[in-house]
């Protein structure tokens, strides 16, 4: 089994690394559904049939806003040299990582071997304790509900933060200006310009 | 002849008639099984945040296969946004009811027979109360996404029009 996950992150980092290199933005995004996918596969040969769902559906939509999303742009080109100094900057940090790395990965815990100090404690009580027979929704929603919590706090920020951006409607006054500035397209503009969309 | 069949005949906006139907005859089912993955949550894998998933895809074929048109009328933004606050709301109620019990986050309802639908006390609750909210917030983003995008097209192509120049 461990053949079949080395051969699945490798066709991982090969697909996150076209995923940068290639001009094209909508292979781009589709080299990018290929991490995901196979992150979902990985999820599902290591027991955790509930982050794959979750993986698998969020990956789906995730796709077809990007597609969407680049669809619509004329900008499917990335043209340009590239810039050495962050290149360069981000080599040195990944090779001072990997060092590190090196280092604090002899003291982990081996592979399929974890650390079961809490966990068996949630194992052996948490079908009493919470009456919910899905071990996963229990740790989630009862004895690490404050973390879920977070969690849908950073989902309503993201949300807030995208409407306050992508919104089209600004303020009476402040928006005329805005429209001057960065050519904000009214209703007319999109149907006379924008049919096929 | 109904409104939905001539909405699926109208070829002017979104996509082609063999799409609309499939999309009417699949959308149910959609609707079902995520509706199923957040109520039985805490029976089988699954929960609030992936049944909202699959609730809000079935609203992004709905958009993508009927035009915006269509999404808006099932949903609107604002309704998108009072659902996605009510269901934060919700869940922060339910923890704070816990406080009956002793702390934030009890369990303060009877925990029933395990396998029963009716089980673990709040859990089903706060499934339900994170599912409403997450199938409202992912269709918020995909509406944010896709139909107000108009800013970053413009923008984009001001820059090409100044690297030509």
């Amino acid at each position: 089994m461990e053949i079949i996950l080395l051969f699945l992150l490798v066709f991982m980092i090969i697909g996150s690394i076209i995923a940068i290199e290639t001009k094209n933005l909508l292979s781009s995004v589709i080299s990018v559904g290929v991490v995901g996918f196979s992150l979902s596969i990985i999820f599902l040969m290591l027991g955790a049939p509930d982050i794959a769902i979750t993986q698998v559906v969020v990956e789906i939509l995730i796709l077809v806003v990007l597609i969407r999303a680049t669809i619509t742009t004329d900008n499917t080109a990335i043209e340009g040299p590239r810039d050495t100094f962050p290149f360069v900057s981000s080599l040195i940090f990944f090779g001072l990582f990997l060092m590190f790395a090196f280092f604090a990965v002899q003291e982990l815990p081996k592979f399929g071997e974890p650390l079961m100090k809490v966990s068996k404690e949630y194992l052996r009580t948490g079908a009493e304790k919470t009456g919910a027979t899905n071990i996963v929704t229990a740790v989630l929603l009862d004895f690490r509900a404050y973390d879920t919590l977070g969690e849908a706090t950073v989902l309503f920020t993201s949300i807030i933060g995208a409407f306050v951006i992508l919104r089209r409607k600004g303020r009476k006054g402040k928006a005329e200006t805005d429209s001057e500035k960065f050519g904000i397209l009214e209703d007319e503009d999109i149907k006379q310009n924008f049919e096929g969309f | 002849m109904d409104r939905l069949e001539q909405e699926i005949r109208d070829t002017s906006k979104g996509m082609t008639p063999i799409v609309k139907t499939i999309v009417r005859f699949v959308m149910g089912i959609i609707v079902i099984f995520g509706a199923y993955v957040i109520l039985y949550g805490h029976l089988t894998p699954g929960g609030g945040f992936a049944g909202g998933v699959i609730l809000a895809s079935a609203y992004v074929l709905l958009t993508l296969a009927f035009g915006k048109e269509m999404g808006l009328s099932k949903m609107s933004n604002m309704a998108a946004s009072i659902l996605d606050n009510s269901g934060a709301l919700a869940f922060v109620l339910i923890g704070l009811l816990g406080f009956t019990g002793g702390y934030f986050f009890y369990n303060f309802l009877p925990k029933g027979e395990p396998f029963q639908l009716l089980s673990a006390g709040s859990i089903l609750l706060a499934n339900m109360a994170i599912g409403v909210k997450v199938t409202a917030s992912v269709f918020a983003i995909f509406m944010a996404l896709s139909i107000f995008g108009r800013i970053i097209y413009k923008a984009a192509e001001g820059e090409e029009r100044e690297s030509e120049e």
